[in-house]
């Protein structure tokens, strides 16, 4: 998505949502689909904001708590919550955040560069960021998300 | 580009198939089976190797091809004799011809000195007098040769050379389709001496010349020992773009080529005793396959197809889903309660029983047989023979037992190094042999089988067997074991497959790269499989993988643990047990189960997965009894056993990671995801023989 941004004036949709009262937002090229709260099968020794895997169609794809991961409070369990079904690479996962909020175009040059807030030399999960009417959104580096599924999150 | 890539991968591919029937005819010749037939399928497999190489301008391949065709057509023509030495040269010849493809395809290398001493003892093979052979192939000049009179003898070839004439006259649309007159005269002239002559009478005056319309025409002169046949075979691309005669000479017509007696002698040998090669091999060997192709279509391999196998995954997967909608299925009707005679209930039978037929129908496409696996084995018996200076054989017994092709293509490396293993460190050198009273010559024995519904290969071979003292010893100084421990052979054995263990005391040229039996190990448990050491002192040693017939599907047992629903694999469990009071000791590392006099360890599945664990330690739990290849066993504590199934087998890894405890996963009746244990780290990751756990889900895919 970094690459992207750089090219000038170029549209871009963003599904956005909210996760542990913040709103996120992702490419939409890599949204799958968006599906309802399911039972999910928890996995051993998983780490923090892994909840476990569910059955996708006969696929197996893991399921993470997206505001648990980014370090914010697990989400509450809550039959409106839903799993946004994101592609990244060739590999398949949901994130479980509290409710998708809108599809939204963005003009590339409207992506700002997630300034630096701490002394913090490692990578970042969130790799832009969007004004937007009612605030701000964060586009997510799914790359983080889902890197370092046994320790601590990033 | 990316058709060329594609004919390249087919150009592989059939190499592959064409080094199997090479390697095939070689163990005939070495059994004596052999008739003149399989030097000819020999020799055509040479021979389509070295067409398809020149066409993608391999020229190392083509090259050593060249001189070991040479060398097999000899053979052929009963101008060499089969000799141990020769078939030495021969296989080893084979070896580094598929040393050639394979790097050809993975562009590497391959260090010409290598090549060059292959070429030497395949020229040496030729005797002497063939040192220039080697410009052959780059120009058709002729050298001038000491024929052997004496030996000539008057049935030869040279007297059944046939002439024809030929007249060839293009028509501009085989220009326009790309075809060259001079590469068909050139083709020709691998067939014999060949004189061409250009009619221009038909040159139109200048001002009338369109350069569009063709206006050359060539009559042509060919002796060969070829027939009709063989020539029109040159013209066959052109075919309808010319105008063609073939006219045959009679035989006692008299030569009109221009040097005619020193370039038929050339062309033809004299089958002397002394065989001399001339630098005309072209003349039989571009003949050779033309001839002898049309028969060996009729008696080949059944008719087989080539498919991508992506489409065959997908197939797969789709059996994959039906599989679980059937189960779904299966599981509202059974919920269902009708009676067992209601036409539905009948029906959903039929429908697992087709299910599971045309799962089988499927599964079988994926699988292959293990014979080029083994064929590659053989080959690095040899050449770690070689490099060790230790002499060895290799035996292989059960080649046609099949196995899922993903399992044959991720079993050769470890396999590899097995085998380099046996050689390196099992066999014993030639005099220790003999001092011992055994053949001086080692022997590998590898064999597949089926039992239960696994495949067992087992690498055996017949050295000094494993030497305990020194294995502890070096376990001990690498602090892998504690210092004052005293443990049965069994588990010696199994130190062999602790990370970073290596018994070689110099570091040899084959083992000892710093990979070890734990690589193997990983790599077999990665394919489902288990490896085992049985050894005897004097005798020799035996390594034994099982792995599962595929990757797919496997028969399990629902089990509950710590309130999830999980799969355990029923090839692992000896039986289900719930034990009385009395059979249950504590110790100091835990609970111990005695069966019929033997202590085992009970291992609370839910806690070593880290789930919250049900049971308590005043009730009798409910055990699965697990034994590993090395023959120790294990209880595990699980909540509940509901029933047992096939379940069709869905990574972790893709999408998520490697989970330890947990082989894969896969999709219940009722649309849930239940994770398939792996019993064998549950059970042994306790204690020092056990599996080096894999660090709990560190690898993220990808990353």
């Amino acid at each position: 998505m970094s690459t992207n941004a750089q090219k000038s004036d170029e549209i871009f949709e963003f599904v956005t949502f909210f996760s542990g009262g913040q709103s996120f937002s992702i490419d939409i090229s890599q949204v799958r689909e968006i599906r309802r709260w399911g039972p999910f099968t928890p996995v051993p020794h998983a780490t923090v904001g892994v909840l476990g895997v569910m059955n996708l169609r006969g696929s197996v794809i893991p399921i993470y708590d997206l505001a648990a991961r980014l370090g914010l409070a697990s989400t509450a369990e809550n039959p409106r919550n839903v799993i946004v079904v994101v592609i990244h690479g060739d590999q398949t996962l949901g994130l479980l955040v509290e409710s998708v909020s809108e599809i939204m175009s963005i003009s590339s040059n409207a992506i700002q560069t997630t300034p630096d807030m701490r002394n913090d030399a490692g990578p970042q999960a969130i790799s832009g960021l969007i004004n937007t009417e009612a605030g701000m959104t964060q586009i997510i580096d799914l790359d983080i998300i889902i890197r370092n599924k046994g320790s601590a999150p990033a | 580009m990316s058709t060329m890539n594609s004919i390249r991968d087919t150009f592989f591919e059939e190499c592959e198939d064409l080094l199997a029937a090479l390697s095939d005819g070689f163990a005939a010749m070495q059994s004596s089976t052999h008739d003149s037939e399989t030097v000819n399928a020999v020799f055509r497999a040479v021979h389509s190797i070295k067409g398809g190489a020149g066409a993608f301008h391999l020229a190392d391949l083509v090259s050593f091809a060249h001189r070991f065709e040479t060398v097999l057509d000899e053979l052929r023509a009963s101008r060499l004799e089969l000799t141990p030495d020769l078939m030495f040269v021969l296989l080893r010849s084979a070896d580094h011809l598929t040393v050639l493809v394979e790097a050809a395809r993975d562009e590497v290398e391959i260090e010409a000195a290598i090549t060059e001493s292959f070429l030497a003892s395949l020229d040496a093979c030729l005797g002497e007098t063939d040192s220039d052979t080697k410009d052959s192939g780059e120009n058709f000049s002729f050298s001038a040769v000491q024929l052997d009179i004496i030996g000539f003898d008057a049935d030869d070839s040279v007297n059944h050379a046939n002439r024809f004439t030929i007249t060839f006259a293009p028509t501009s649309t085989l220009f326009a389709n790309g075809h060259d007159p001079a590469f068909l005269f050139e083709a020709l002239s691998d067939l014999g001496n060949l004189a061409v002559e250009m009619d221009l009478s038909e040159l139109p005056e200048w001002e009338n010349f369109d350069p569009s319309v063709p206006f050359m025409k060539w009559s042509l002169l060919l002796e060969t020992n070829q027939d009709e046949a063989a020539i029109r075979g040159v013209f066959e691309f052109v075919d309808g773009l010319c105008a063609l005669t073939v006219t045959a000479l009679l035989e006692d017509a008299a030569p009109i080529l221009e040097e005619p007696s020193a370039s038929m002698e050339n062309a033809s040998l004299p089958d002397g005793e002394h065989a001399v090669k001339t630098s005309a091999p072209p003349l039989e060997e571009a003949g050779g396959p033309k001839k002898s192709a049309a028969p060996s279509d009729q008696h080949g391999p059944k008719p087989t197809l080539r498919v991508d196998l992506d489409r065959v995954d997908r197939l797969i997967n789709a059996v994959g889903e039906l599989i679980i909608n059937q189960a779904m299925i299966s599981q509202r009707v059974g919920e269902m309660a009708l009676s067992t005679d209601s036409d539905v209930v009948n029906y959903v039978e039929d429908y697992r029983l087709l299910a599971r037929d045309i799962q089988e129908a499927v599964m079988a496409i994926r699988a292959q047989p293990v014979k080029p696996l083994f064929q590659r084995m053989s080959r690095i018996v040899r050449e770690a023979a070689d490099a060790t200076g230790k002499k060895a054989q290799m035996i292989s017994f059960g080649e046609e037992i099949e196995v899922d092709k993903t399992v044959i293509e991720r079993l050769a490396d470890p396999l590899t190094h097995m085998i380099r293993n046996a050689v390196d460190h099992g066999l014993e050198d030639v005099d220790t042999r003999i001092a011992a009273g055994k053949d001086p010559s080692g022997t590998i024995r590898l064999s597949a089988a089926h039992r239960s519904g696994r495949v067992i290969i087992s690498i055996k071979d017949d050295g000094a067997g494993l030497n305990r003292q020194k294995i502890l010893g070096i376990a001990k100084t690498k602090g892998l074991v504690p210092q004052d421990i005293d443990l049965p052979d069994a588990e010696i054995d199994a130190l062999l497959f602790l990370p970073g263990f290596s018994t070689a005391s110099k570091i040899s040229n084959l083992s000892g790269r710093g990979v070890g039996l734990d690589v193997v190990r990983t790599a077999v448990m990665a394919l489902g499989g288990r490896v085992a050491i049985m050894s005897t002192p004097g005798l020799g040693t035996e390594f034994t993988i099982s792995l599962p017939l595929t990757l797919a599907v496997m028969d399990g047992m629902v089990v509950s643990v710590g309130n999830q629903t999980m799969v355990a694999p029923i090839a692992s469990i000896l039986e289900t047990m719930r034990p009385a009071k009395e059979e249950l000791h504590m110790g100091p590392n835990g609970q111990y189960l005695s069966v019929r006099g033997k202590f085992v360890p009970i291992v609370d599945v839910a806690d070593s997965l880290g789930f919250p664990t049900k049971h308590s330690e005043n009730e009798s739990p409910l055990l699965l009894l697990v034994e590993n290849e090395n023959q120790s066993q294990c209880a595990l504590i699980v909540d509940e056993v509901h029933d047992q199934r096939q379940v069709v087998i869905k990574g972790l890894e893709h999408n998520y990671a490697t989970v330890s405890g947990v082989s894969a996963a896969t999709v219940l009746g009722n649309g849930q995801i239940a994770l398939i244990l792996d019993l064998d780290a549950i059970a042994f990751q306790r204690g020092f023989t056990a599996e080096p756990m894999t660090e709990t889900a560190t690898t993220a895919p990808g990353a």
